[in-house]
């Protein structure tokens, strides 16, 4: 499945955050994902720790973010909610929409342990 | 803005982002798509593309949908109008490529192993062992699968989606993730409608409008050579519209790359 491909993208992006911020490790990552993304946020779970043996996020809680389904008419320009297999607008019916959130695998966020003396000159 | 990590840290923001947790640890504020490193690929990818003023198509489907087919009675339909190449992505075996290459057409085989999707660097690799000089269109069939393929972006342009007549019309509802990434989808296969009562076309566009994608959607069959002049007169179609934005210095991301992605940087 590509769920380990996508925590091996994961651990990457993570490592570089590590390495730029100078820390010792992540201790929590927070990953959004909309249903549309096509990543399975369980697969996902399962994958990470797998992916993340040995590394500098090993021991770090992901925390995985369900981001809803949202739309923008482009005929109405109500803002409503959606499901994955109706994309429609829920106010006039038109399915001539935007997605605005749900197909998103985004990184918003990691927990760095960095040393003390780093810290106290923030 | 840090540069190295490509975090969206701009003065405004940076105290929200580097508000301490706890004495010895810090919280940063990332907002990139993880898929970033594919996606950049896959930019170099169609700069490839551009720049030889290449239209790049990514075939998507269930494994036995007709792809290889469909690019067989399209390659014969063209030889004399265009110069075609094909990249084949599959778990195992270059048949697909030999298919191919039987027409007189060149065609690299990706064997992918274990992977079930073709991405950005794989057809990265690909094109460089490949001659690209004077090459009008690039058809990438990526491996069977209707689930992860449409999450990887690999600089193609379009995508095609297909969806054979024997496979069911609620496909599109069953994958939105894929039908939603088509830049057309092809009934395919259907000459074999008239034994299979239980396949309504016009059902397989509805629900693919459902997904709010307002694609093409053409029926044809590729072994009884049925529809196949509206997917023609659409791929010469696209092939001028790629010339005259490569004209521009301009390009075209598929379906598949989420424009949501930008939005929600700009909202977030
Ligand atoms: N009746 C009919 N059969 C077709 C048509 N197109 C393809 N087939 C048959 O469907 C089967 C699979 O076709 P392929 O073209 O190999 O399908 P594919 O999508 O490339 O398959 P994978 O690469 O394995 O995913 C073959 O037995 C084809 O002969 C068609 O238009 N009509
Ligand atoms: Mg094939
Ligand atoms: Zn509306
Ligand atoms: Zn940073
Ligand atoms: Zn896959
Ligand atoms: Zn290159």
């Amino acid at each position: 499945m590509h769920e380990l491909a996508v925590a091996q993208a994961l651990i990457e992006q993570v490592g570089d955050v590590i390495r730029q911020h100078r820390a010792q490790r992540a201790t929590r990552i927070r990953v959004r994902i909309g249903p549309l993304a096509g990543v399975v946020p369980e697969l996902l779970g399962n994958a990470f720790p797998l992916a993340a043996t040995g590394s500098r996020m090993e021991h770090a809680v992901l925390d995985l973010v369900a981001a809803p389904i949202t739309v923008r008419c482009e005929t109405c320009d109500a803002e409503t909610e959606a499901t994955m297999n109706r994309l429609v607008c829920a106010a006039c019916g038109d399915w001539h929409t935007r997605i605005i959130s749900g197909d998103e695998l985004l990184l918003e966020s990691v927990e760095l342990e960095t040393t003390p003396s780093l810290t106290s000159g923030l | 803005m840090c540069d190295t990590c490509g975090c969206n840290l701009t003065p405004g923001n940076r105290h929200l982002a580097f508000k301490p947790v706890a004495p010895g640890s810090t919280a940063v504020s990332v907002l990139k798509n993880l898929l970033a490193k594919n996606d950049d690929q896959a930019t170099h990818n169609r700069e490839h593309f551009d720049r030889r003023g290449i239209l790049a198509l990514n075939l998507m489907s269930s494994p036995g949908s007709g792809k290889t087919a469909l690019l067989e009675a399209t390659l014969a339909a063209l030889k004399d109008e265009f110069t075609c190449a094909v990249i084949e992505g599959d778990l195992e075996t270059e048949n697909d490529a030999l298919r191919i290459r039987a027409l007189g057409v060149q065609a690299h085989q990706i064997v992918t192993g274990t992977a079930c999707h073709l991405d950005a660097h794989l057809v990265h690799d690909a094109l460089h062992r490949m001659n690209l000089d004077g090459v009008d269109i690039l058809f990438i069939e990526n491996v069977g699968n209707l689930v992860c393929p449409a999450s990887f972006d690999l600089g193609q342009h379009l995508n095609v989606t297909l969806l054979s007549v024997t496979e069911g019309d609620d496909k599109p509802a069953k994958y939105p993730v894929m039908f939603r990434a088509a830049d057309a989808m092809l009934l395919t296969k259907t000459d074999l409608l008239a034994v299979l009562d239980d396949f309504d076309p016009d059902k397989a566009e509805a629900h693919l409008r459902n997904l709010a994608n307002p694609a093409p959607v053409m029926r044809l069959s590729a072994r009884r050579a049925l529809g196949m002049d509206a997917w023609l007169a659409w791929l010469r179609n696209e092939l001028a519209a790629q010339r005259a934005r490569v004209k521009h210095g301009q390009t075209r991301r598929p379906a598949i790359q989420p424009d949501g992605a930008q939005l929600h940087r700009a909202t977030a």
